[in-house]
C-alpha cells in the first residue's frame, strides 16, 4: 500500500526531486518492488511449469519426447494418446470408479455428519460435549494405523473388492472434520427458527430437514470440498482394499499404468492429466470457495 | 419445547449412523492394531502371542533400518517446519500487503496443493528422469551439466530430490493459511504503524507475525504432523529406495506387512506412528502457548 501511496501522491517532494539523482527513496521503492515482482513470478513459474510440462508430453509423440529437445512444444497435438489412455490404458474404467467412490463418500459423509453435528450442536443431552471430544480425537489419528486391521475386517466381512471397501474408510475418516466444521456452523446460527418452528407444531425431524439442512449448506460445500479432494486423491487404502481390475479407482489405476507404459510417456501423461481435470475444473470455477474450505478446515482443526 | 430438543429417539437416530462408522473404521481397528502388535503372525497361520518382542525388534534388534526411516520422517519434519513453513510465511507477507495481481499468486501458488500426490509423484519422476527429464534439460541448458545426476536413483540425492517435491506441493497450503491469517488483522493498526513511520520489515516482525502466531502454530502443526505420516510421495516416487535411503515408518510398515507377511511386527510400526503424532501434538501444544487473540 505504501508504494502505491508514493506513487500517486502528486507531492511536493516529487517536484522537489526532479532534477535530483535517481538514487532517492522513490526509485529505490520502484527497483525493490520490480525485484520482489520477478521473484513472486519466478516461484510462480516453479509452481506451474512442471504442470505445463505435463500437459505438454501428454500431447506429444515418442520421438519428440525423447528426441533432441524434450522441453519443446509439441508440434502436433495427439489427442490419440489421450484416446488410448482412456481406452486401452483403462483410465476410464478408473475414472467412472473414482467418481461412484468419490461421490458416494461425500453424499453419506455430508448427510452422517449433519444429522450428529445437529444432535451435538443444538439438541439437550448429557453427553453431547464427550461425543463431540469423541469424534474430534479421530482427528489425529492416522489412516495408516488402521490399515492392517481394516484390511483383515474387509475381507472376512466380503466387502474386500467392492466399493464399500472404499466408501466406508473414506466416510469414517472424513467425518471428524466434517463434524469439526459442522459444529461450528451450527453454533452460528439464530434459535429463533428452531424455536417458532416448533411453536408452529413441526416435530424435530420436520425442523432438521426443512429449515436447518438448507441453512447450512455453505458448510456442506466446505466439507464436500474437503471430502472430494481426499477421496479422489487417496492412495494407500485404494491400492490395499481393492485389487479388482473393475473396482480400482484412479490413483490405483496410474500406479499400475507406469508399468505398461513405461516407455510410452504421451500416455501415461494424458493419464495423469485426465485423472487431475476434475479437480483442476472445481478449482478453476470456485478458487475461493476451494481455498475457503481449506482455512475453515484448519481454523477449526 | 423441551421435550422436542431432548429427544432420546430422535438423537439416537441422528447421531448412532455418523458414531457406527466412525466407531467401527477407526476406533476399532486401533484396539486390533494395539492387539496384532503382540503377535508373531503371518497373517495366514496360527498367530503366537509374544508380548513386546515386536517393540524390542523395532528399537533394540532393529535390522531393517526402523530408526533410519524415523530419522528421515524427522527430517521432513525439520525442513517443512523450518525451510516451508517460513518460506510460505515470506511469500503471506508479500503478497498480502495489497500488490497487483494478488490473487494471481494466491491461486497460481495453491494449484499443486489440490492435485493427487500420486500424480505428482508420477510426474515428478519424468522431472528427474535422469535423460529426457526436465531438470537435466535445464541443467544442460543453463550450462550446469556438471549438476546432472540420475536424481533418484542415487541414494545421496534421492532423499533431498523427494524432500523438495513435498515442499514444493504443500508450501502453497501454509501460505493460504497464513494469508487468510494476515488478512484477518485489521488495516487501522497496520495505518497506525505507518503514522508512526515504521517500515514494511518492522511492520512484519512487529504487527504480522506476533498477531498471526495461533495461524503459525497451526502450520506448524499440520506440518510435523503431515510429516511424520508422509506416505503417498514417498511410494510413488521411490518405494523407499535406493537401499532404504528414503524409507520413512509408513513406507516400511506398509512392506513389513503386505510384502514380508510380518502382520504383527508391521502393527508395532502403526502403534507407533500414533503415539508419535499424539506426543508431537501434546509437545506443540505446549511448547506453543500461542494465545488467541482478539481485535
Amino acid at each position: 500500500m505504501e508504494n502505491v501511496k508514493n506513487l500517486d501522491e502528486p507531492s511536493i517532494s516529487k517536484i522537489k526531486i526532479k532534477h535530483a539523482p535517481r538514487n532517492t527513496k522513490h526509485g529505490m521503492n520502484n527497483i525493490k518492488t520490480y525485484g520482489e515482482r520477478v521473484i513472486l513470478l519466478l516461484i510462480a513459474v516453479v509452481q506451474v511449469y512442471p504442470l505445463i510440462w505435463l500437459i505438454m508430453f501428454s500431447l506429444k509423440s515418442n520421438q519428440e519426447i525423447f528426441g533432441k529437445d524434450p522441453l519443446a512444444l509439441p508440434q502436433n497435438l495427439l489427442w490419440g494418446n489421450y484416446a488410448r489412455a482412456l481406452f486401452d490404458g483403462n483410465i476410464g474404467r478408473y475414472f467412472i470408479n473414482s467418481i461412484i467412490v468419490t461421490v458416494a463418500s461425500v453424499i453419506i459423509t455430508s448427510l452422517l455428519a449433519a444429522m450428529a453435528s445437529y444432535a451435538i450442536a443444538r439438541m439437550k443431552w448429557k453427553l453431547s460435549g464427550t461425543m463431540l471430544i469423541v469424534f474430534l480425537l479421530g482427528l489425529m489419528i492416522p489412516m495408516h494405523s488402521t490399515l492392517l486391521p481394516l484390511f483383515i475386517f474387509l475381507k472376512k466381512t466380503q466387502f474386500y473388492n467392492t466399493y464399500a471397501a472404499l466408501i466406508l474408510p473414506y466416510i469414517g475418516f472424513s467425518l471428524p472434520m466434517a463434524i469439526f466444521v459442522l459444529v461450528g456452523f451450527f453454533g452460528t446460527l439464530p434459535r429463533e427458527l428452531e424455536e417458532s418452528a416448533c411453536l408452529d407444531g413441526a416435530n424435530i425431524y420436520q425442523i432438521f430437514a426443512r429449515i436447518m439442512l438448507p441453512l447450512i449448506k455453505p458448510a456442506i460445500a466446505t466439507i464436500s470440498i474437503f471430502t472430494y479432494l481426499s477421496c479422489w486423491n487417496e492412495l494407500m487404502f485404494a491400492t490395499t482394499f481393492v485389487s479388482k481390475q473393475e473396482y480400482k479407482t484412479l490413483t490405483v489405476g496410474i500406479m499400475g499404468m507406469v508399468g505398461q507404459y513405461a516407455t510410452r510417456w504421451g500416455e501415461l501423461g494424458a493419464g495423469l492429466v485426465i485423472a487431475t481435470l476434475p479437480t483442476v475444473l472445481i478449482y478453476i470455477s470456485m478458487s475461493k470457495q476451494v481455498q475457503k474450505s481449506f482455512t475453515t478446515g484448519a481454523l477449526k482443526g | 419445547m423441551d421435550k422436542v430438543f431432548s429427544d432420546k429417539k430422535a438423537i439416537f437416530l441422528f447421531v448412532f449412523p455418523a458414531f457406527l462408522v466412525f466407531f467401527m473404521i477407526i476406533i476399532v481397528p486401533i484396539f486390533f492394531s494395539a492387539y496384532y502388535s503382540t503377535l508373531d503372525w503371518n497373517g495366514i497361520g496360527e498367530p503366537t502371542f509374544i508380548g513386546i518382542k515386536n517393540y524390542i525388534d523395532l528399537f533394540v534388534n532393529n535390522t531393517d533400518g526402523f530408526t533410519m526411516a524415523i530419522k528421515n520422517s524427522f527430517l521432513v519434519a525439520f525442513f517443512s517446519v523450518f525451510v516451508q513453513v517460513p518460506l510460505a510465511l515470506i511469500l503471506a507477507i508479500v503478497i498480502s500487503k495489497g500488490i497487483k495481481g494478488e490473487g494471481f499468486f494466491r491461486t497460481v501458488y495453491f494449484i499443486p496443493v489440490i492435485i493427487s500426490t500420486t500424480v505428482i509423484g508420477q510426474l515428478w519422476m519424468k522431472v528427474y528422469q535422469p535423460k529426457y527429464g526436465m531438470l537435466n534439460k535445464l541443467l544442460d541448458i543453463l550450462n550446469l551439466d556438471f549438476l546432472q545426476r540420475n536424481w533418484l536413483a542415487t541414494p545421496e540425492t534421492a532423499l533431498g530430490s523427494a524432500f523438495f517435491v513435498i515442499i514444493w506441493q504443500y508450501i502453497g497450503y501454509h501460505m493460504l493459511l497464513l494469508y487468510s491469517g494476515i488478512k484477518a488483522i485489521p488495516t487501522t493498526i497496520y495505518e497506525a504503524a505507518e503514522v508512526d513511520g515504521a517500515s514494511n520489515f518492522q511492520k512484519a516482525m512487529r504487527i504480522t507475525i506476533p498477531l498471526i502466531a495461533p495461524m503459525i502454530k497451526v502450520c506448524v502443526t499440520f506440518a510435523l504432523i503431515g510429516s511424520l505420516k508422509t506416505f503417498d510421495l514417498i511410494y510413488v516416487l521411490t518405494k523407499g529406495g535406493p537401499i532404504h535411503s528414503t524409507e520413512v515408518p509408513t513406507t516400511l510398515m506398509f512392506s513389513s506387512i503386505f510384502l514380508q507377511n510380518k502382520y504383527g511386527y508391521g502393527s508395532s510400526m502403526a502403534i507407533f506412528i500414533i503415539v508419535e503424532c499424539l506426543i508431537f501434538t501434546v509437545f506443540i501444544q505446549k511448547f506453543f502457548k500461542a494465545e488467541n487473540i482478539t481485535y
